[in-house]
């Protein structure tokens, strides 16, 4: 199932360099053991993230699902809102999941005033499909992908709008749930729940193209 | 696909799962969800009376007034959940049609039925629900809990009860791992355990829900503790809006809610980090006064609600 599962990037022949992919978990709150599990089943040394220092010699970041306005007060409260920033300047490969989306977002409907991180140029509205009676999961079609993916939408933002090279990787109703741009992605669903990597075999495999961009990882042809 | 489905067992545990690393704070009024909100709390326990006040006041504790708890699902962006008495369906349905977006079938409250819980399976909105020990904990995840909190003892500012239970489900999940496939069933027959939970247990080394801390939790400290021993979150009940009782002046009072509620929050995240526990656990006042577990009557403790 994880073969071929790259978005955007199908080469399997990379796929070895996986071994050498560091990626880091923000450990502050919310479901971030689920993603951990998932990143090293797809083959990645994972880092838990709590403090801007945990960021050294990471190829990419997972912002997990949990509270959005609990990530962001942790996360700036320990400097790590202006290091993640500075992280994914230097290249570093960032995903945001649910409320990491939010997170991730540059502009919020309805809470202006909600610190962010504004790494892609996306609109959100929270919890904009409903209260937690409100939630569901459904199949959604992917870009690139045979088979469909069955997301978990918890309590999940809505993207309202996507700026000029935003590449829409799936839809659920019409509304765009999983964006990309450059080194950045964004889904609103939780790809960590319900046990099909396929979204953390993707997204190693983008660090895994970071760090050979970097010279981090010896190219392994 | 379009086959979307709501109130699945994944959307409910799923959600639960978004709590951990959190606290889930009990609020009596919007100012105080407000508080708690901007402290870093996951989720707020809307309430009419704290335990601690329950305790003092008497009488059938029940599920709050709808407009009580509607003041604060309006109040706040985060979850918010309320409590029902156990037993109580029609409390959980008048919860559920207001829009909570958990339910908590709380031995806090007056029992209402003393041999049945909820059937929580037929409802859309996911339940959390106390445990002593792991009988009572399979039990409750059998008849649909999406999470389980220890019970403690709600309401006296004294983490010991707390830790008794963590203890107790915690070692017999390891004990349970350790096991032999067939001695599973009579594990299952003493502990009035569903026995496919049981062999969950064995085979994952968890319970198939997220499993938080409640009852008794007053300081950064006590949190940090109940992390340490390995559960996902904590519930602060009565702990930070009953501290700082010696404040009169309201505007100081809410700022040392304020600074308790943050440190608690912080306190989650960095349980395993002794100097960031030192730092966060300086300058909060007086913590809530607390009661001795051997001072209370039998009548009068709440953890032996629940069957």
């Amino acid at each position: 199932m994880n073969d071929n599962s790259s978005v955007g990037s199908g080469d399997p022949g990379r796929v070895r360099d996986r071994a050498f992919v560091r990626i880091g978990v923000l450990a502050l709150q919310g479901a971030f053991r689920e993603h951990r599990a998932a990143l090293e089943r797809s083959g990645a040394v994972v880092v838990e993230v709590r403090r801007p220092e945990h960021l050294v010699g990471l190829e990419g970041l997972v912002i997990p699902g949990g509270e959005s306005s609990t990530i962001v007060k942790l996360m700036r409260s320990y400097g790590l809102d202006s290091a993640i920033t500075a992280f994914a300047a230097a290249g570093g490969a960032v995903w945001g999941t649910c409320a990491g989306a939010i997170v991730v977002a540059t502009h919020i409907d309805a809470f202006p005033d909600q610190p962010r991180l504004g790494l892609i140029d996306v609109a959100v509205a929270r919890n904009a499909y409903g209260r937690q009676v409100a939630s569901f999961e459904a199949a959604v079609a992917v870009v690139g992908w045979d088979q469909p993916f069955r997301a978990v939408f918890i309590r999940a933002p809505r993207i309202t709008s996507i700026g000029p090279g935003v590449e829409v990787l799936a839809r659920h109703a019409g509304d765009p749930v999983a964006v990309t741009s450059g080194t950045i992605t964004a889904t609103v669903f939780h790809p960590e729940l319900g046990g099909d990597d396929r979204w953390h075999a993707a997204f190693v495999q983008r660090c895994a193209d970071v760090a050979q961009a970097r010279g981090s990882v010896a190219p392994s042809t | 696909m379009n086959d979307t489905t709501i109130g699945s067992t994944q959307v409910k545990t799923g959600f639960a799962e978004m709590f951990k690393g959190g606290v889930i704070m009990d609020v009596v009024t919007p100012d105080q969800a407000r508080i708690a909100q901007d402290a870093g709390a996951t989720a707020v326990m809307a309430l009419e009376r704290v335990p601690a006040d329950i305790r003092v006041q008497g009488g059938v504790a029940r599920m709050s007034d709808p407009d009580m708890v509607q003041g604060i699902v309006e109040a706040v962006s985060i979850p918010v959940m309320a409590k029902c008495r156990i037993g109580h369906v029609v409390e959980a349905q008048i919860l559920q049609a207001l829009g909570v977006d958990f339910i908590d079938e709380s031995e806090v409250l007056t029992p209402a039925d003393e041999a049945f819980h909820i059937d929580k399976h037929a409802f859309t909105v996911p339940f959390v629900c106390g445990a002593t020990e792991i009988g009572e904990a399979l039990r409750r995840i059998g008849e649909g809990a999406a999470m389980i909190r220890t019970k403690g003892e709600a309401g006296t500012g004294n983490v010991v009860e707390a830790v008794r239970h963590a203890r107790s489900v915690l070692g017999s999940i390891r004990a349970l791992q350790a096991m032999r496939r067939e001695e599973l069933m009579t594990f299952a027959k003493q502990h009035g355990a569903p026995f496919d939970l049981v062999v969950y247990v064995h085979e994952h080394g968890r319970l198939p829900v997220v499993n938080f801390a409640a009852g008794g939790v007053a300081t950064p400290a006590d949190a940090a503790l109940m992390m340490h021993l390995g559960l996902d979150g904590v519930f602060v009940g009565s702990g930070i809006f009953k501290a700082a009782a010696g404040i009169t002046d309201p505007t100081e009072r809410d700022r040392a809610f304020a600074r308790r509620a943050e440190a608690i929050v912080k306190a989650v995240t960095h349980y395993d980090d002794p100097d960031e526990l030192a730092a966060i656990s300086r300058g909060l006042g007086e913590a809530m006064v607390g009661i001795n577990i051997d001072d209370l009557a039998e009548d009068q403790l709440l953890a032996t609600r629940g069957w």
